[in-house]
């Protein structure tokens, strides 16, 4: 655990680089999340479309899509999604739309 | 460790080391003598069997760049008593088929893991895959580099297809009814990325064994269990078997007797098996190898739906084709599994496995959206009470009488 700074607003993070108060979440800390976390910028469109349904998705049920739906409601294959986003959609663009972490299985 | 005047720090852990049987905590020890994350795993091993609490954290993300699965992390949750081990991931490693390795192979893979890891591996873990113990999240991408140097690539964790494994099958084994390797192999390359990005619900494996003997217990274990059968008649060798009675064995007493089916006979001079009552048990072939043989007609045959128990109880597979036949590109196989994939992936819901989804929607259900005929051999056991009368339940009820007596 720890803080960081993002976009002027001081965050707590896990180990994961998650952030732990969603609530303050804004499209200016998602580009730095994205930045600072994954190495991307800029965000393009595609990235976006992905951030945004993710956190639509979040607010309505309080719970990260399945990666199916994700994939059939953004229009993109898993592959794409791992192109935008290398570490992933749970570990990569989750974080960067401030879910809280998806809970890993083994 | 150290002073051997000093009282030992781990008690509870030394009581493991007792006995004749191999010891983790003796392992352990002696990777501790390199490692410091050795050393301060058995630090926070000792601590959890003290407190009867355990101290890693559930649920860290960590993976390599471009995959989902592979890497599963842990954290501690005392870092600050033992530092070396705030950051433990283990990493899959695709096994080879059949757990075939040149020593140069294992010694790349120590070797590495002795530099990036704690050292510590276990070979093999139950899901077949090399296991590899402790790591730390900036050393995940140099490991997969030199991992991949060496030949290697990582194995499937989470909601994807699970690294696949098999038996040894032809390479040392007589009774391997199809190439389990071959199989795993060319399955491991055909399911690559859902090997590597999880999409699924849940997890599901693969799992090969060449005769009904079943040495990776694939019944048990696989979402999909691909086992070696043969439809034609055991081979007999009746010269072999009067070696075997003048070796000392009662044919009557040690092998006809004990066939579950009862389907063999043996009048001293000769024996007879009514093979279509034989139900593959291996035990007659086990008991004379050198008579028996399974039959030449071979193939494999297809079951679905064992798991350990987790959400639901443990489960064992069923029969979902009795006989395939098991030949490269194995199209017919790759070609019934996207179908239930696809069925699953749009169906299924968070973690439910491939059985218990199958459980939940009907077989007759699934088995018609995946477009298979049912067959007498996916029962497990018939009716016993023939006062049901199961057609009334495929009549079209009008809708207005169940409004009326509803």
């Amino acid at each position: 655990m720890g803080t960081v700074v993002l976009a002027g607003k001081e965050f707590e993070v896990d180990e994961d680089g998650f952030i732990q108060n969603p609530e303050l979440w804004d499209e200016d800390v998602a580009a730095e999340i994205a930045k600072r976390e994954e190495g991307i910028e800029p965000m393009t469109d595609d990235h976006w479309k992905v951030v945004r349904y993710l956190r639509t998705y979040y607010q309505e049920f309080r719970i990260a899509p399945m990666i199916r739906k994700l994939c059939k409601e953004t229009g993109f294959q898993l592959k794409k999604i791992y192109e935008l986003f290398p570490s992933g959609p749970a570990k990569g663009a989750c974080k960067v739309a401030g879910l809280p972490k998806p809970t890993g299985c083994v | 460790m150290g002073d051997e005047n000093k009282p030992s720090q781990t008690p509870k852990l030394d009581e493991l080391e007792k006995g004749p049987w191999p010891s983790f905590v003796r392992e352990i020890k002696r990777a501790a003598t390199k490692s410091p994350m050795a050393r301060d795993l058995l630090g926070v091993l000792e601590l959890s069997y003290e407190e009867k609490v355990g101290h890693w954290k559930h649920g860290g993300i960590v993976g390599v760049r471009g995959y989902g699965g592979g890497v599963i992390g842990r954290y501690s949750d005392v870092p600050e008593k033992f530092p070396n081990v705030a950051h433990f991931h283990t990493l899959r490693v695709n096994q080879p088929a059949g757990w075939f390795y040149r020593t140069e192979a294992l010694r790349a893979i120590c070797d590495l893991w002795e530099r990036h890891g704690s050292g510590l591996t276990n070979l093999h873990g139950s899901t077949g895959d090399i296991i590899l113990l402790g790591t730390r999240t900036e050393e995940l991408e140099s490991t997969f580099a030199d991992l991949t140097k060496a030949g290697f690539d990582l194995g499937g964790s989470g909601s994807d297809v699970r690294t696949p494994s098999c038996c040894v099958g032809p390479a040392r084994c007589e009774w391997a009814c199809y190439d389990t390797l071959n199989f795993t192999y060319d399955i491991t390359m055909h399911f690559q990325d859902e090997l590597h990005r999880p999409a699924f619900p849940y997890k599901f494996k693969f799992k090969a064994s060449g005769c009904p003997n079943d040495c990776v217990a694939a019944i048990a274990r696989a979402d999909l269990s691909i086992i070696g059968t043969w439809r034609d008649e055991i081979q007999i060798d009746q010269a072999a078997l009067k070696e075997y009675t003048e070796n000392g064995i009662d044919i009557q007493a040690d092998v006809c007797e004990r066939c579950p089916s009862q389907c063999m006979s043996w009048n001293g001079k000769e024996l007879r098996i009514a093979d279509e009552w034989c139900v593959k048990c291996m035990h007659c072939i086990n008991a004379m190898p050198k008579a028996l043989r399974p039959g030449q007609e071979r193939g494999a045959v297809i079951l679905i739906g064992s798991k350990a128990p987790i959400v639901q109880g443990a489960m064992l597979s069923s029969v979902l084709v009795p006989f395939m036949k098991m030949e490269p590109p194995y199209t017919e196989l790759k070609e019934l599994v996207g179908k239930i994939l696809d069925l699953w992936s749009e169906e299924g819901k968070s973690r439910e496995r491939v059985g218990e989804f199958i459980q939940r929607v009907g077989l007759g259900n699934f088995l018609e959206a995946i477009g298979l005929e049912p067959k007498p051999e996916m029962v497990a056991h018939p009716r016993e009470n023939p006062y049901v009368f199961y057609e009334e339940y495929f009549e079209e009820e009008p809708e207005a009488a169940s409004e009326t007596e509803g």
